[in-house]
């Protein structure tokens, strides 16, 4: 059995301790918001915050975040109001077929919690999420109206 | 975690409401959720609720295009509803094949879905206003003349009295539907033409919209697989012991005669079991296909006799024999994998009676054929629930996953089972975009005129592959996009007196598809680039080389000009910019595209790119927009990565790391120009992409006098000596 707080709620899952976080998310926990898209880190669709810090769920074996706090895309609104990042992509209509856009909100809200008003060189180095029906100029956009929201 | 998704359980709903059909649900439905659904339909198209919510039924796939938004802005139009009281929902394959295909075309490619389908749905919304008017009228027993709609609220004008679309739907929905539907002109539009937001958007941002790798239903269990890794390979052996008494595994079965697939509780169990499982393939003689041996293939058919013939005019060989001066080159364009970031999947529920799927596609039919095919069932005990697509690209216009997920179904009747490809399944596994070479020979008189174009393509052809039924005497059209004459679909913009356009069609093992931009994509590098070289090798400005020869074709010359203005083209750019352009014409509009880009010690950077789309009409000058950018990150990815080689019968590239993609840091600024003529219906999510890697390539040649005549770049050294 392996403790997991997912949410600020905590699971208990019978699972090999090897399973990617992805899946205990998806499958155990049943959180689907978080993506899988090439499950060796490169894409970004998996992206949680672990301890606020934006994680690829898919590499990290839960065994390793037991006593952490684990932040999905269902989690990042705080009591019903969606997060600046959220409430930014809505009103600048971001998303196309939206698949990496969880994973993408949450590196964009760990980044502005680290850098509340990153330059685009920032954003360059920070978001490396992809997106493959190309809303990275609108995601451009939608950071800036974040940080200065 | 065992309960059905919303969408879905509406979409169940609607079938047995509106259709009449006696489905044989498995799923128990709440008596609360069948009453708040169970509102007659006004027609195929629209139903609206008593509380005036209109629900729009879209029978195309969203995929991310917008489509959804589009396509409900034009029967929200002639509907003369509330906007803000629409939603939407998909019509399920098996519905749409019961009621005499109401619905007409479900298929979503080639940039179609609003313009071949704008008509029949503004009808569709036009008619139901007129029978929602109809009822207001019959109940307040006046002419139905001196009724107006506005807003989903109906007033008599002489008594003031009104009403709203939702008190009146029902009785509407029992009139009979008005014959004579005539349509609003798009200049008195007020929902169609405007940059409304998207009707999906906040579920996209919050993790509840479900697709289909997040179906959930009771008693689900999943599924990997791995097909023959050998192009067109077989199965040989697998030993099941392997994985079979493994924790989470509960069955192991073949999948038809290439594959082998784990059946278990979760996917990491399942793809781990399989991949400690032994599977032997057979490759036949394709183990000896390998990229070269499909380059020197395409090369031989370069020269060859025999070639179909696609655009013609004088004689271009006598006229290239007779010229004073003479321009050739050689130009290739790969294999390039659709990337889409959902992996493929889809979910089946099989039992002797009834066989249902729960997939992204971009083709509900298809996939409810191939569910019946192979569930062995008649197409009326079948259907097909389709999910929202985490991108599709062509990809999904494919069928073969949701064969699989049904064939390995098959093998537990009873038991839903979701099938999930991994990225490595999935990008060894895609119906690549085909691979192509051409050789372009121009000829000049003295005067400085061009007076013939040979243009020979050599190529792999997707509709031999797809649909060979829809070769024409084996020649494949579709290798011809944006290259014939007098096209609506396409056509050759400029006037050549010698044209020749001939395909040598090579087919290689590996399977192609319909990729984003299909045929133009290769089409704009060869004649772009080339009238880029044609231009600087008689010493003329690429764009009045191509204004004067592009002056029979006003529509095609707009865009260009349009372009050409909006960046100062002819002014000096920035210190270290240079810029190139490109203009063609795919799915029906204009488009033409300038890059400014800058090679400092061999590094590209793209900065920024002017664009300009003529698409007829513009549903959603806004989405257009989002559309035209995000097609230049798809053309820009595989201009400058997109790759996918072959060595000893497989494909070599697996993953994101092997098959890298444009991140953020590589996106230019884009600024696109809606310049809608309004005489013509034409796509938006394909063509503006054919002209990214041409403008990117002719602008690369104006900062380092490099010509650059296959992507993808990352194989080239762009340092200047």
């Amino acid at each position: 059995m392996i403790k997991l707080t997912v949410n600020g709620k905590t699971h208990e899952v019978d699972v090999d301790p090897d399973t990617p976080l992805l899946w205990v998310i998806r499958e155990w926990v049943g959180l689907t918001g978080t993506k899988y898209g090439c499950g060796i880190a490169q894409c970004g669709a998996c992206t949680v915050h672990i301890d606020g810090v934006a994680t690829r769920s898919c590499s990290i074996p839960v065994s390793a975040v037991a006593n952490n706090q684990i932040t999905t895309i269902e989690g990042l609104a705080q009591s019903g109001t969606p997060h600046p990042v959220q409430k930014a992509w809505v009103a600048l209509d971001v998303p196309q077929c939206g698949y990496c856009q969880s994973g993408m909100i949450m590196a964009v809200a760990a980044l502005l919690k680290e850098n509340p008003k990153p330059t685009d060189a920032d954003i360059d180095a920070a978001i490396t999420n992809i997106c493959r029906c190309g809303t990275y100029q609108q995601v451009r956009e939608a950071i800036h109206a974040a940080a200065s929201a | 975690m065992n309960a059905m998704p919303k969408f879905n359980r509406r979409t169940f709903l609607v079938s047995s409401v509106a259709a009449g059909l006696s489905l044989g649900f498995h799923i128990p439905f709440s008596d609360e959720a069948h009453a708040q659904d169970a509102t007659p339909e006004v027609n195929a198209w629209v139903v609206i609720k008593p509380d005036d919510t209109v629900v729009i039924r879209i029978a195309r796939s969203e995929m991310g295009q917008g489509t959804r938004t589009g396509l409900a802005q034009l029967v929200a139009e002639e509907l003369q509803c509330d906007w803000s009281k629409v939603t939407t929902e998909y019509p399920t394959p098996g519905q749409n094949v019961a009621r005499n295909r109401v619905w007409q075309n479900f298929s979503t490619g080639g940039s179609r879905g609003i313009r071949e389908s704008n008509e029949y749905v503004r009808k569709g919304g036009a008619a139901a206003r007129m029978m929602l008017i109809q009822a207001a009228a019959n109940d307040w027993n006046v002419p139905v003349a001196e009724c107006r709609a506005e807003n989903s609220v109906i007033t008599h004008q002489p008594s003031g009295r009104s009403t709203t679309y939702g008190k009146v739907a029902e009785a509407a929905s029992k009139l009979e539907a008005p014959k004579d539907v005539p349509l609003k002109a798009a200049k008195d539009w007020t929902i169609a033409g405007k940059p409304l937001k998207r009707l999906d958007t906040v579920a996209k941002t919050n993790g509840t919209q479900v697709y289909g790798l997040d179906i959930k239903l009771p008693g689900m269990l999943v599924a990997s697989i791995k097909e023959s890794p050998l192009l067109n390979g077989k199965v040989k052996s697998f030993d099941a012991s392997k994985a079979e008494g493994r924790p989470g595994v509960r069955k192991v079965v073949q999948v038809g005669d290439n594959a082998v697939a784990v059946i278990g509780d979760t996917f990491y169990q399942t793809k781990t079991a399989l991949a400690d499982m032994p599977i032997e393939w057979d490759g036949g003689e394709n183990v000896k296909v390998s990229s070269d041996t499909i380059a020197a293939m395409l090369k031989e058919g370069l020269g060859a006799e025999q070639a179909f013939v696609g655009n013609k005019a004088g004689d271009a060989k006598a006229a290239l024999a007779s010229a004073t001066k003479r321009v050739e080159a050689v130009y290739s364009y790969p294999f390039q994998a659709h990337a889409t970031m959902e992996p493929m999947n889809a979910t089946a529920l099989y039992t002797p009676e009834r066989c249902e799927v729960w997939c992204p596609t971009q083709n509900g039919e298809a996939a409810l054929a191939v569910c019946a095919e192979a569930a062995g069932l008649p197409v009326a005990k079948c259907d097909v629930y389709k999910q929202d697509l985490g991108g599709g690209f062509g990809r999904r216009g494919m069928s073969d996953y949701v064969r699989q997920a049904v064939t390995v179904a098959k093998q537990m009747p009873g038991t839903p089972i979701k099938l999930i490809w991994s990225r490595e399944d999935d990008m060894t596994h895609d119906f690549y975009h085909p691979i192509s070479q051409c050789k372009l020979s121009a000829g000049f008189d003295t005067a400085g005129n061009l007076t013939a174009l040979h243009m020979r393509i050599s190529s792999q052809s997707i509709m031999a592959y797809v649909f060979p039924q829809n070769l024409q005497n084996g020649m494949d059209p579709a290798v011809f996009q944006g290259l014939t004459p007098n096209s609506p679909e396409g056509h050759f913009g400029y006037s050549i007196p010698n044209l020749l356009i001939d395909h040598a069609m090579r087919n290689t093992a590996v399977r192609p598809g319909f990729w984003r931009g299909v045929n133009t994509n290769q089409n704009a590098i060869y004649v772009e680039c080339f009238m880029d070289e044609l231009a600087h090798a008689t010493g003329q400005d690429p764009l009045a080389f191509r204004q004067k020869l592009l002056a029979d074709h006003p529509k095609h010359l707009a865009v260009l000009n349009a372009v050409a203005e909006r960046a100062g083209w002819g002014k000096p750019a920035p210190a270290g910019i240079y810029r190139g352009l490109a203009q063609f014409m795919g799915y029906g509009s204009y488009v033409a595209a300038v890059a400014e880009v800058s090679v400092n010690n061999g590094q590209l950077k793209v900065h920024r790119i002017v664009a300009a789309t003529n698409s007829g009409h513009a549903v959603n000058p806004a989405q257009i927009e989002r559309q035209v950018a995000g097609s230049f990150v798809y053309g820009l990815s595989a201009a400058l990565y997109g790759e996918c080689t072959v060595k000893d019968g497989r494909m070599q590239q697996e993953n994101f790391d092997t098959y890298e993609v444009m991140r953020m840091d590589e996106m230019p600024k884009v600024e696109t120009i809606v310049m809608p003529s309004n005489d013509f219906w034409g796509g938006v999510g394909e063509p503006t992409i054919s002209v990214a890697a041409p403008a990117v390539l002719n602008a690369i040649f104006a900062a380092t006098g490099k010509r650059i005549r296959e992507i993808p770049l990352k194989n080239h050294d762009l340092k200047t000596a």
